[in-house]
């Protein structure tokens, strides 16, 4: 699928900004952080997980442990998707039962990413609540699924895909709105 | 690693068929399961709604069981036909029995069969997956997969290191998939027996060949210790087991002339005063119940690649 970028929506700033204040809304919503944890859905949604944590350090002087989840195995669409999944580790190194477990994601779509996710997540244990972070909500649901804490919402065409670019897979921050062509 | 390979073989019939690559890409893959199998929920649904048939000619347990825990922790049907039991007895033939068997719309089938090359006669006349689990004295993929996989978590790397696999080497298909697999990967493979039990042109696979078992320990980073197969192939090659132990059978003796960190693997089931003495098998160096671990997520990559094959 070819693409080309159309519309800047974040640079470097702006989704740095936006990690920082979703960390603000997480601590003033849940009170105390000792109890929460972020799990990052790979492969970016991972790395904003950990910026997250570390966001959410800085704002209430501890950092809550940080998780990454494999969602391959748990998709809907395995046998209809053209490019095959590969299959990455989940590396979730605490226990979740009883903990509040925040999600983490670059763009929210449909929401049959985050059903996997949830069902993944349960597989590990039971946590007392599972909320919700997206660096990019461009709505278009599919599932009855929700952000708590959304970084930037974004109006987008089906036609259009919404490529979040980080330094850690891709050499630089910033999110795009890209077309296909 | 490249992680965009796409995997397009519906079968896994031996290494010989694959390339460097996708045998580095069933390895990555495999890392995600055996994360699945260390969870408290062990299960996945990946292949839920499928159905995997293990067709055994052959008797087997650990493989056997192994690819129905694989198959079910993948959250697939297994269903598990024994020849002896079922009209095979009956004269019907290979071909046959697959295709009524991919009638009951079942989606991979797992062969051993005691004839060389009978999963590819299979897999040509089906159009279901084809997992072959060991035919006669050709292929015995997943089993050289695990080694490598289990080599790899141990050495880090595959690439350079010095494996030697002793033993009877003539009848093995555990030694023919792990020379045909390591080579691939770029490790150096030596092969040891009596001159009895080494095939004629096995050099030609790309493995130096010693009937000095000191000779193949030396400098190895591995070894990879064969069953002796006494009550059948191997009847005849050697005059006693003793006899064999005595020679070519690893003690701790041996062992401590040996690389320090030497990993020592062996497919099961053991013969103990035969191969190698107990001391190795439970010893520090010994990663044989590690092997039987890795064997389920490695069959669990097998089954959820060749499931999902794309075209190529």
């Amino acid at each position: 699928m070819e693409l080309r970028d159309k519309t800047k929506i974040l640079d470097k700033e702006a989704i740095e900004k936006a990690i920082t204040r979703m960390a603000h809304e997480i601590v003033e919503r849940l009170k105390s952080v000792d109890n929460i944890a972020i799990v990052g859905i790979k492969n970016r949604g991972a790395y904003l997980g950990e910026r997250l944590a570390a966001a959410v350090g800085r704002v209430a002087g501890a950092r809550p442990p940080v998780g990454a989840l494999d969602i391959t195995l748990y998709r809907d669409d395995l046998t209809q998707v053209t490019e095959q999944p590969v299959v990455h580790a989940t590396e979730i190194s605490f226990d979740i039962s009883g903990k509040v477990i925040i999600l983490a994601d670059d763009v929210l779509y449909t929401g049959r990413t985050i059903r996997c996710a949830l069902d993944a997540l349960i597989d590990f244990g039971r946590p007392s609540q599972i909320q919700l972070a997206v660096l990019v909500d461009r709505g278009h649901r599919e599932l009855p699924i929700r952000a708590d804490y959304v970084g930037k919402n974004v109006p987008t065409a089906p036609n259009e895909v919404v490529e979040v670019r980080l330094a850690e897979t891709d050499g630089k921050d910033e999110v795009v709105i890209c077309e296909k062509l | 690693m490249n992680n965009k390979i796409a995997w397009s073989k519906k079968d896994l019939l031996g290494l010989e068929y694959l390339s460097k690559e996708e045998i580095e890409f069933i390895l990555y893959t495999a890392e995600g399961f055996k994360e699945v199998t260390t969870r408290q929920i062990k299960k996945v649904p990946a292949l839920r709604g499928k159905t995997v048939v293990n067709l055994f000619y052959e008797p087997s347990t650990r493989t056997r069981t192994s690819f129905e825990l694989a198959a079910k922790r993948l959250s697939a049907d297994v269903i598990n036909i024994v020849p002896e039991a079922s009209s095979v007895s009956k004269g019907e033939t290979l071909i046959d029995t697959g295709r009524n068997i991919e009638a009951l719309k079942i989606d991979i089938i797992v062969v051993r069969h005691n004839c060389s090359g009978a999963p590819n006669i299979l897999a040509r006349s089906v159009k279901a997956s084809v997992v072959n689990a060991g035919d006669g004295w050709h292929e015995h993929p997943t089993q050289a997969l695990l080694d490598m996989f289990t080599l790899k978590s141990k050495l880090g790397r595959i690439e350079g290191q010095n494996v030697s696999i002793i033993g009877d080497i003539a009848h093995s298909r555990v030694a023919r998939s792990n020379i045909w697999g390591l080579t691939k990967l770029g490790a150096k493979v030596t092969v040891s027996a009596p001159k009895t039990l080494i095939p004629e042109g096995i050099e030609k696979m790309g493995a130096r060949v010693t009937n000095d078992i000191e000779e193949a320990l030396e400098g190895a980073d591995a070894i990879n210790i064969l069953r002796m197969q006494f009550e059948r192939d191997t009847a005849g090659a050697f005059p006693s087991k003793l006899e064999y132990f005595k020679q070519y059978g690893i003690t701790a003796e041996r062992l401590k002339r040996c690389k320090p960190g030497i990993v020592v693997m062996h497919p099961g089931p053991i013969n103990r005063g035969v191969e190698m003495s107990s001391e190795v098998a439970d010893g520090a160096n010994s990663v044989i119940l590690e092997q039987v671990t890795n064997g389920i997520a490695v069959r669990m990559a097998v089954l959820y690649l060749v499931s999902h094959a794309r075209k190529e």
